[in-house]
């Protein structure tokens, strides 16, 4: 039985009069690739934002390898292990590709209250950054401007920087978001080979993504958890269909037997 | 001594809901169009001295306010539609500079036209006597006529804003203005309409400050900064968090100013109270700001989420 | 800062250092080599604010304060007759770092419009405080000895004077320029592009950003002890709200985020409050240039509009069409 890394107890949290998420509970395995799609305004951007720290659910709780983080503010989430990368690319735009994952991986590196040797001179920086970069695939344009690199790239810079932090979990919110198909195809790969030295929790409406890559899927509808399941018990799952049948042609193309 | 702090009470009000009126256009315009107009201020002088001039002119108190308070507005409509308009989309540093630029030509526009030396605005007779607030209690007839006319804005400002469609929009756009956008809203009817009806409310306050003090180029921007605290105090958008604040921030100016050296004359030796006093209380207001700062960073009735 | 806009700061220095000698070779009188000090000082306090503006991305609206802070240490020293510099120029720092530390914790734990409010509602209960102190002038301000460094450097002389403070603020650049490139500028740097995103990554943005406030205050106290002796008269105009509206213009007249930009702001700045008057009573017509803030404002609201990057880009723009 794996050990569980992360687990929410009736997580819940209201925006004025909209309730995001009510009373969800869910488990993530050490080591597995947790997806959970839903349809939009389910409440899955928000579920991130709190596991990450950015927002304090109204009530509920969240455990991080059994410790209660609930109320920590987002910043010490990152040292526990906890990395997240953002739905609107939120890179930093003035720097280079090398110096955004340069930056991450200084953010583990010890406090930065050093304000005399060049930061872009320090291999202990620039190598690790140099590294991820590699892996993800982006060793070409490192010394590009982050404004000036294309969408994709950016997306993959996004999971570059939180790979950086050499985190346990990653919290990857849509990492494929507007990405063509060779590039999503890519990203797959990228993270198809994290899968044993990280857990992911994943959200992303693009279905063959999930389901190519997903050990387990839970299905946010309006804020609840409706199922969490293996993806041949989801993809058959009535609940589940039910909840996707507004979607139109998606989920009769997503949810049809092969 | 109970005489004294009552009038001072009545002092403190006046001056609160002046600043009301300062205060509630300007929270208005950082609530719905995410601005920062350093030139409130100067609106404030330009109904100041219209009103003076069209007193004179018409010579009737009354009829001068009346004339002068549309003209304020058309002046608030100019300057956004000139200006402001194209502020909207910049970032904070851009709009505090070039509304600094605005005053800085307010400022100068106005000492060409009427002078530099301060004008004189002088009481009306009707309103220059006294009245009896309670037995034994006389009060300026003015004063308590700026009272009156501010609450009665006051009350007008909460029925627009709470019962009114206008309010609505006014509202949604307080609290989130791409929302509001999203709904149909037309923003930019709204926007000039919001600019101009605070403009006219900073005018009024300055028409009324006229026979209190001075009518004078740069009259505006302290008033401005003391503003600034009562919306920092109430929370940016919130009308009711602006009016609560702007009596808080008159009520204990006044006082402050008035009992402060004498409490501290009866605490420390004379010489420390008469230096320490004064300063202790031209900072009151802004160790209060600080003191609600710390426990309510966002003010104390918040309007914005987004 | 690419090394290749370096060549600026380089040439403006050398300028400003070869300033005093053209002067004497010309045999123009004293009064340029101090007007030409008086810029030093107050570009200076520019770049101090430059530290967190264009690289911190923290709008403060309330810096003249530190020139305040700092011109009434020495100024408060100088009455009760302590004239050593080696004295009074250290407690400017402390004292400012101190009062940068209390406005700092308070401003910064607010963002946006609530931050630049806040800063300028302290410094105007600064400027308050400094009107209240009777026993030092109060209102009216009061006189100043320059400062004494033990022989080292006479003060009292205006060429002395004039690369005292050249050097000053040739090593404050050179250091600024390292804290810019240090492990904490790129933190600092990051804040302003995007303070949610480096808190995601694990920075306490809030204690780097009142690192760097502290700084910022620290050097534009400095400023103000060299203000006070180049004055020699304390007052607290200099505190007013509208010099700290000045040390913004200076900043993107000059080119925000560049470190020397302000410097180069500041010289423009001061030559038009010191020109533009002649000017314009020469141009249009006498009595014009009473005016000339009338002129200022529209000439701020354009900058703004069209010319953002300041002189620094112009400059910037000149060498790669040329090169």
């Amino acid at each position: 039985m794996a050990e569980i890394l992360l687990k929410t107890e009736k997580l819940t949290k209201s925006f004025g009069g909209l309730v995001a998420i009510s009373e969800l509970s869910m488990e993530v395995e050490e080591g597995e690739i947790h997806a959970v799609i839903g349809p939009n305004g389910a409440g899955k951007t928000t579920l991130i934002a709190q596991l990450s720290g950015s927002l304090r659910p109204d009530s509920g709780s969240i455990f991080f390898q059994n410790q209660d983080i609930t109320q920590l503010p987002e910043y010490r989430r990152s040292s526990l292990g906890l990395a997240r990368s953002f739905q609107i690319t939120s890179v930093l735009q003035n720097f280079s590709a090398l110096d955004n994952v340069a930056l991450a991986v200084q953010a583990q590196a010890g406090h930065s209250f050093r304000f005399w040797s060049k930061a872009r001179k320090a291999t202990d920086l620039r190598e690790p950054a140099l590294n991820v970069l590699e892996k993800i695939g982006l060793s070409e344009r490192v010394d590009v401007p982050a404004s000036s690199l294309s969408h994709g790239e950016q997306r993959q810079l996004e999971l570059a920087m939180a790979l950086a932090t050499r985190p346990k979990m990653l919290l990857l919110d849509e990492p494929m978001a507007g990405m063509g198909v060779e590039e999503s195809q890519r990203m797959v790969e990228v993270l198809a080979e994290l899968k044993g030295t990280h857990t992911l929790v994943l959200i992303e409406h693009d279905m063959d993504a999930v389901f190519a890559l997903a050990d387990r899927i839970t299905v946010l509808v309006y804020g609840q958890s409706i199922a969490c399941d293996t993806p041949p018990n989801i993809r058959s799952n009535p609940e589940v269909r039910k909840a996707y049948l507004g979607e139109g042609e998606e989920s009769s193309e997503t949810f049809v037997d092969e | 001594m109970g005489l004294l702090l009552i009038e001072q009470a009545f002092n403190g009000l006046q001056f609160g809901v002046m600043l009301f009126l300062i205060a509630a256009g300007l929270t208005l315009v950082f609530g719905i169009m995410d601005l920062v107009n350093l030139s409130h201020g100067s609106l404030v002088m330009v109904g100041a001295y219209l009103a003076t001039t069209l007193i004179e002119w018409t010579g009737s108190f009354l009829l001068g306010i009346l004339f002068a308070l549309p003209a304020t507005f058309l002046v608030g409509v100019v300057v956004e539609v000139l200006v402001l308009r194209t502020l909207y989309e910049r970032d904070h540093l851009d709009q505090v500079l070039a509304t600094f630029g605005l005053i800085l030509f307010f400022n100068e526009v106005i000492r060409i036209v009427w002078g530099p030396a301060s004008l004189y605005s002088g009481l009306p007779e009707g309103l220059s006597g006294h009245v009896e607030i309670l037995p034994g209690v006389p009060y300026p007839t003015f004063r308590l006529m700026i009272i009156l006319a501010g609450l009665l804005v006051a009350v007008l400002i909460y029925v627009i804003v709470a019962k009114t469609r206008l309010g609505m929009l006014i509202r949604a756009g307080a609290s989130n203005r791409e929302m509001a956008g999203a709904l149909g809203v037309n923003i930019r009817m709204l926007f000039t309409l919001v600019f101009g009806l605070g403009a006219s409310f900073a005018g009024l306050a300055g028409m009324m400050l006229g026979p209190l003090t001075s009518v004078e180029p740069g009259m505006g921007e302290p008033l401005l900064i003391l503003a600034f605290v009562v919306i920092i105090i109430g929370g940016i958008g919130s009308i009711r968090g602006a009016f609560m604040a702007s009596i808080l921030v008159g009520l204990v100016d006044t006082l402050g100013r008035v009992f402060l050296p004498m409490l501290l004359r009866s605490m420390v030796a004379d010489s420390t109270a008469d230096g320490v006093g004064p300063a202790l209380a031209s900072m009151l207001i802004y160790i209060l700001m600080a003191g609600i700062l710390v426990i309510r960073p966002r003010g104390l009735f918040p309007a914005r989420t987004g | 800062m690419s090394a290749d806009k370096l060549w600026i700061t380089w040439a403006g220095m050398a300028l400003l250092a070869l300033i005093p000698i053209l002067i004497q070779v010309f045999e123009l009188p004293v009064f340029y080599t101090e007007m030409f000090c008086r810029i030093m000082i107050l570009a200076l306090a520019a770049m101090s604010l430059d530290l967190i503006l264009g690289f911190g991305g923290m709008v403060s609206f309330g810096h003249a304060v530190y020139l305040g802070i700092g011109s009434y240490t020495v100024g408060i020293f100088s009455f009760y007759e302590i004239d050593n510099g080696f004295i009074q120029f250290p407690a400017t720092l402390v004292i400012c770092g101190i009062f940068a530390l209390l406005i700092g914790m308070m401003s910064l734990r607010t963002s946006g419009v609530y931050f630049i409010m806040i800063t300028l509602a302290f410094a105007q209960m600064v400027f308050f405080l400094g009107i209240s102190l009777e026993e030092f002038g109060g209102d009216d301000g009061m006189p100043v000895y320059r400062s004494e460094f033990g022989g080292w450097i006479d003060l009292n002389d205006p060429l002395s004077f004039y690369y005292f403070v050249f050097a000053i603020l040739l090593l404050l650049l050179f250091l600024c320029h390292r804290i810019i490139h240090s492990r904490f500028g790129m933190v600092l740097q990051g804040c302003k592009s995007n303070e949610a995103r480096m808190q995601a990554l694990g920075f306490p943005t809030y204690r780097y950003k009142l690192a760097a406030f502290v700084i910022s205050g620290m050097i534009c106290g400095i400023a103000g002890a060299l203000f006070a002796n180049w004055n020699e008269f304390v007052s607290p105009a200099i505190m007013h709200w509208t010099r700290s509206g000045d040390l913004l213009i200076m900043v993107i007249l000059g080119g925000m985020g560049t470190l020397f930009g302000p410097v180069l702001g500041t010289v423009l700045f001061l030559l038009l409050e010191e020109y533009l008057p002649e000017w314009m009573d020469a141009l249009l017509f006498p009595g014009a240039g009473e005016h000339w803030m009338g002129v200022m404002g529209p000439l701020l609201i354009l900058l703004v509009l069209f010319a953002r990057g300041g002189i620094h880009s112009l400059l910037g723009r000149l060498r790669i069409r040329n090169g």
